[in-house]
């Protein structure tokens, strides 16, 4: 039940975009998103959606699970589509009660929706492909410099894998507390709206201690075995370039370069 | 006489379909009689906790049947919900399932879900109290001032105050030291006596479901390796090790005896029977 939730979205593989640095995927999205924020016209767009499209086949993540990914956030798509078709003063194309479609709102909505899908599609793409803890340590690389300003990178790269490796333990835990609570008789499923949240208090109740318990036992842990946060620490994985991520970065800028020179021409 | 729960050819497998799939019961069928206590035995992954969620409903067998005095538990959703009261679950550690203010009112959980009077409910909470010897002060503390041996009896109580027909345990005493072990299963033993209820126990100690089991069920991988009395199953010592569980002390002991070739019977498996072998052993010298 609760078990079959997808979470850290990882499908492991050995393709080109998983072999490739977490920092420079991380970089590339960058690179992506800024792209897609210049593009003025279909030719730009249509280079953008190229560059995915190939960047997806190489990853070998079937289509099915890019757009189930894009599945929640249909409603938001829908609504700003909406919003720019009636809401863009131009030339009216149709009109009814409050509503008028002009022809800069189809114009508008098309390209938003455009954006938006490309944008999340990507984004996906590099959870789908990039390990939590890749992920993380990549972030910790990348944020680095700013441990000059005393931002604590490290600290913060630290719980966010704690709490990355912490999700499935406290669905596991869940489940078994609610499977308890139910052998006594309690049930989640009828009653009005307050019974039914005031069912959850035998659930959360019990699931706090044991997130609390379950801190305090690993701060034990880490600090039986001397941790004292990132002060040179050394990592068991190495990040390290390779050619790939050469090849990957020229196609990226290749990108940004094309649609910047793209677009003086509103193409 | 109808067996007060009946499992007809039950089989579960988890996440169908994906590529965690994994059977962890197949084309189990056995019988419990009123009033026994059965002893289940089974290495870890063996479909111990997934045959006891069947039991009192909590999962819905893919194949197969449970039935409770002769009725299927799933003949509609009101007999569903009265298998939860009328088959009691104690989990692993069900001290973590704690969460009310007071222990009376943890207690209390399962009577209010029955919808019972307050008088009845506050009948059952001191008498289940009573049973699992949790002291009258503790009543009105809070169940995480407690210590972890008191937190797993009131958990229990909890349990036994919906004063169910049949009590499943899910390895009571582990965690616990020797002699909060052996109290504690003594309450159980206790019980039993005195309410005339019939338990199940999965206990990964040899020597405790010896000790009190009629019958013991020995499972290995979903499937049911062995059902008979204790001295049936422990004559097979030499299976029992193969599937990766033990025998009693006693039992390992006169395995030897009889090994070195002395005649006492391998299967003897309480330190009682044991003794009076061992006194017949002397006399005959």
């Amino acid at each position: 039940m609760l078990k079959d939730i997808t979470l850290g979205q990882f499908f492991p593989g050995n393709s080109f975009v998983h072999r490739l640095d977490a920092r420079s995927k991380l970089l590339l999205l960058l690179l992506y998103i800024v792209s897609l924020f210049l593009c003025r016209g279909l030719l730009s767009y249509g280079l953008a959606l190229g560059y995915l499209a190939l960047a997806v086949s190489l990853s070998r993540i079937p289509l099915k699970s890019l757009f189930k990914g894009l599945k929640p956030l249909i409603f938001v798509i829908i609504f700003t589509a909406l919003i720019n078709m009636f809401y863009t003063p131009g030339k009216v194309l149709a009109e009814f009660w409050i509503l008028r479609i002009t022809e800069e709102g189809l114009h508008n909505a098309f390209f938003l929706v455009l954006r938006i899908v490309l944008l999340i599609s990507g984004s996906f793409l590099m959870t789908y492909t990039t390990s939590p803890i890749d992920l993380t340590d990549g972030l910790e690389s990348l944020l680095s410099p700013l441990k000059k300003l005393r931002f604590p990178v490290h600290e913060l790269a630290m719980m966010m894998s704690i709490a990355l490796r912490f999700i499935p333990t406290l669905i596991e835990e869940t489940d078994k507390i609610m499977s308890a609570q139910k052998a006594r008789g309690a049930d989640f499923e009828n009653g009005s709206l307050i019974q039914r949240a005031k069912a959850l208090i035998p659930i959360l109740v019990p699931l706090f201690i044991s997130a609390f318990r379950r801190a305090e036992e690993l701060a034990t842990a880490m600090e039986c075995r001397c941790y004292h946060g990132g002060e040179g620490r050394t990592k068991m994985k190495q990040l390290r370039y390779s050619s790939l991520d050469a090849v990957a970065a020229v196609a990226g800028i290749l990108l940004l370069a094309g649609i910047i020179v793209l677009r003086p021409f509103g193409l | 006489m109808t067996p007060i729960i009946e499992v007809r050819d039950l089989s579960h497998t988890y996440s169908r379909g994906t590529p965690f799939e994994h059977t962890a019961v197949k084309n189990m069928s056995f019988t419990v009689a009123s009033g026994e206590f059965l002893g289940i035995i089974g290495h870890t992954g063996s479909g111990k906790s997934t045959l006891m969620q069947h039991l009192n409903g909590l999962l819905k067998p893919e194949q197969g049947d449970i039935l409770l005095k002769g009725e299927s538990i799933w003949k509609d959703k009101q007999s569903t919900r009265q298998a939860r009261f009328r088959v009691g679950l104690v989990f692993q550690y069900p001290e973590y399932q704690l969460f009310e203010e007071t222990v009376y009112k943890d207690i209390a959980f399962g009577p209010k879900n029955m919808k019972l009077k307050e008088e009845e409910i506050r009948r059952r909470v001191y008498r289940a109290a009573h049973f699992v010897g949790l002291p009258e002060d503790v009543m009105e503390k809070s169940p995480f001032e407690l210590s972890g041996g008191q937190k797993r009896r009131v958990a229990i109580a909890g349990v036994i105050a919906m004063e169910p027909e049949v009590i499943i345990f899910d390895e009571p005493t582990a965690g616990l030291d020797p002699a909060g072990c052996q109290s504690l299963l003594d309450n159980i033993a206790q019980y039993r006596k005195e309410t005339g209820a019939t338990i199940l126990m999965v206990s990964h100690s040899m020597d405790d479901v010896a000790r009190l089991a009629d019958r013991l069920l020995v499972l290995n991988h979903g499937s049911i390796e062995m059902l008979g009395s204790p001295a049936e199953v422990f004559r097979q010592a030499k299976r029992l090790k193969e599937i990766g569980l033990s025998v009693p002390q006693v039992t390992e002991l006169f395995l030897r005896l009889k090994e070195l070739g002395l005649a006492v019977d391998a299967a003897t498996y309480t330190p009682e029977e044991a003794l009076s072998q061992l006194l017949r052993l002397k006399g005959g010298c």
